[in-house]
């Protein structure tokens, strides 16, 4: 391994161990209690304990967030080759998707329970209000980043406009779409717990990881508490990764956010 | 060739952006088939003005322009254009980036495959044929780029300073290839420059352009006869030439001053 290879994968192992050791220095000064601070040990004993309702939980969670995921892309997608597309269209909608954006989405869970009701297509709604928007602005910043010069070309060359969309736009949209999905991506699975802690049913033993973390709070299970956190955690490296998957299988032949090649 | 009707006839064309002060004014032309025209002069005297109104990207405000015998518009499909930055679309490959204006046509995939294979053995670049424009230095991609206003077979090719960026070794040698290139696939050519060198080695004619507006100061003929080596630079008639044309250009920037 090279010197820069190795410095890039002991970084995050260094940090990782002194965050450790700043955890339990802060216990050892100011003498918390383990059920308002947990050591790692702790947690770790608390995930192992309670790993099967854990990974239960996280498979109800991942549903919703996948749910909501896919739905936030596809819409988002759609919703930018509308606002790319027409001027008209940008000034009409865009201000109206703010205003979406900005609502709290406490506000609207009342709304959300009545309309699409409790439960899973609560928790996918959720899911989707709160990871669209950044999918929408990146694609429709993307959608319009062609160069003026390329794009007279098509123009002089008798392009169509679907000839333009198809061979120029889309393709140079493709890496801003692709970080929006990334961004969309460490949202999700926020958004689903949040969406469980809101709207969620756990009847029936349904209930998510946002269902754990309440239920841990009123049995004060501080250190499964965090047990939860790591979970979720893991869950959002999981969406990333498999968005980075993505992202360099689209990407990594031509972009230059990826090692260039030999000349 | 003289005989010929213009390829491209400019009568007392006018041209300004909105109600902004004119760029060009009674611009007068008349570039023969098969002719090598460089425009060359101070920033500001609408040289690349002059080529957009010729690729019908920008309309006329006045006077009379024709291409190919038609309006600019209607004339596309006779025309190339090259730009001083490569433009080629880095998510294709050479081979990708040169049949574009073919896909673009609806020419079929074998067909233009094997046109793209014929281009790039012209611009020497076979062996890139799989490569990403990243993978290209500057002066492959225009060589690809090049290849791919080729692939038109353009009868009148639009040139916007397209050597600009590269270093004079590598413009040097794509002068020379250049006009290989145009021997064996024949176009009129418009070519806009800095490079009074460069004009000088590759043109019939130089037009010497004065500013604000932008208008014809100077016309230089080039006699030297084709197929030109890379020798001739090193000639003393060359030499005098490039003086010729440089006191032109100093002139017409000394007419902007006044």
């Amino acid at each position: 391994m090279k010197p820069r290879d190795r410095i890039i994968w002991l970084s995050p192992v260094l940090s990782g161990a002194c965050f450790v050791a700043l955890w339990y220095a802060l216990r050892w000064a100011t003498g918390l209690q383990s059920w308002i601070l947990p050591m790692p040990g702790e947690v770790l004993r608390a995930a192992w304990t309670e790993h099967a309702i854990l990974l239960r939980a996280a498979g109800h969670t991942a549903v919703g967030a996948l749910g909501g995921f896919l739905a936030a892309s596809l819409a988002g997608f759609a919703i930018a080759l509308g606002l790319g597309g027409a001027r008209w269209l940008r000034t009409g909608l865009y201000p109206w998707l703010l205003v979406l954006q900005m609502t709290p989405v406490i506000v609207l869970a009342p709304i959300i329970v009545l309309w699409a009701g409790p439960g899973l297509p609560g928790i996918i709604t959720v899911t989707f209000l709160i990871s669209f928007f950044p999918i929408v602005v990146n694609t429709t910043q993307g959608l319009l980043s062609a160069e003026a010069p390329v794009v007279d070309l098509f123009r002089m060359y008798g392009a169509t406009r679907l000839q333009e969309l198809r061979m120029l736009r889309l393709p140079t949209a493709m890496p801003f779409f692709l970080a929006g999905l990334r961004i969309a991506a460490t949202l999700a699975p926020i958004g689903a717990i949040f969406g469980e802690y809101l709207v969620g049913n756990a009847s029936g033993g349904t209930g998510g990881l946002g269902f754990l973390v309440y239920t841990y709070n009123v049995q004060i299970k501080i250190p499964a508490l965090f047990a939860t956190a790591l979970v979720s955690c893991s869950l959002g490296f999981i969406f990333v990764a498999a968005v980075s998957w993505l992202n360099w299988i689209v990407l990594h032949s031509w972009h230059d956010s990826f090692e260039r090649g030999e000349r | 060739m003289t005989d010929l009707p213009p390829i491209v006839q400019f009568r007392d064309v006018h041209k300004r952006f909105g109600e902004g002060p004119p760029v060009i004014d009674r611009f007068t032309l008349a570039v023969a088939s098969g002719e090598f025209v460089s425009l060359i002069g101070p920033s500001g005297c609408g040289k690349s003005t002059l080529l957009r109104l010729v690729s019908g990207l920008s309309p006329a405000t006045a006077g009379a322009l024709l291409v190919a015998g038609a309006a600019p518009e209607q004339a596309r499909e006779h025309l190339a254009f090259v730009f001083q930055e490569a433009t080629l679309l880095p998510w294709l490959t050479a081979t990708g980036n040169v049949e574009l204006p073919l896909r673009l046509r609806g020419v079929p995939a074998a067909q233009r495959r094997a046109r793209a294979a014929e281009l790039l053995a012209l611009v020497r670049l076979d062996h890139a044929a799989e490569l990403y424009p990243r993978q290209l230095s500057g002066g492959m991609k225009m060589r690809v780029s090049i290849a791919r206003a080729l692939s038109r077979e353009p009868r009148i090719l639009l040139l916007d300073e397209p050597f600009g960026a590269l270093d004079e070794i590598t413009r040097n040698h794509l002068n020379e290839e250049l006009l290989d290139w145009r021997g064996k696939a024949p176009f009129t050519a418009l070519f806009v420059t800095h490079s009074v060198a460069e004009a000088v080695f590759l043109s019939n004619r130089i037009l010497v352009l004065a500013a604000n507006p932008g208008r014809i100061h100077a016309e230089v003929p080039v006699d030297f006869p084709f197929p030109r080596e890379a020798g001739l630079r090193e000639r003393s008639e060359y030499f005098a030439k490039v003086a010729e044309v440089s006191h032109e250009v100093h002139a017409a920037e000394e007419a902007k001053r006044a």
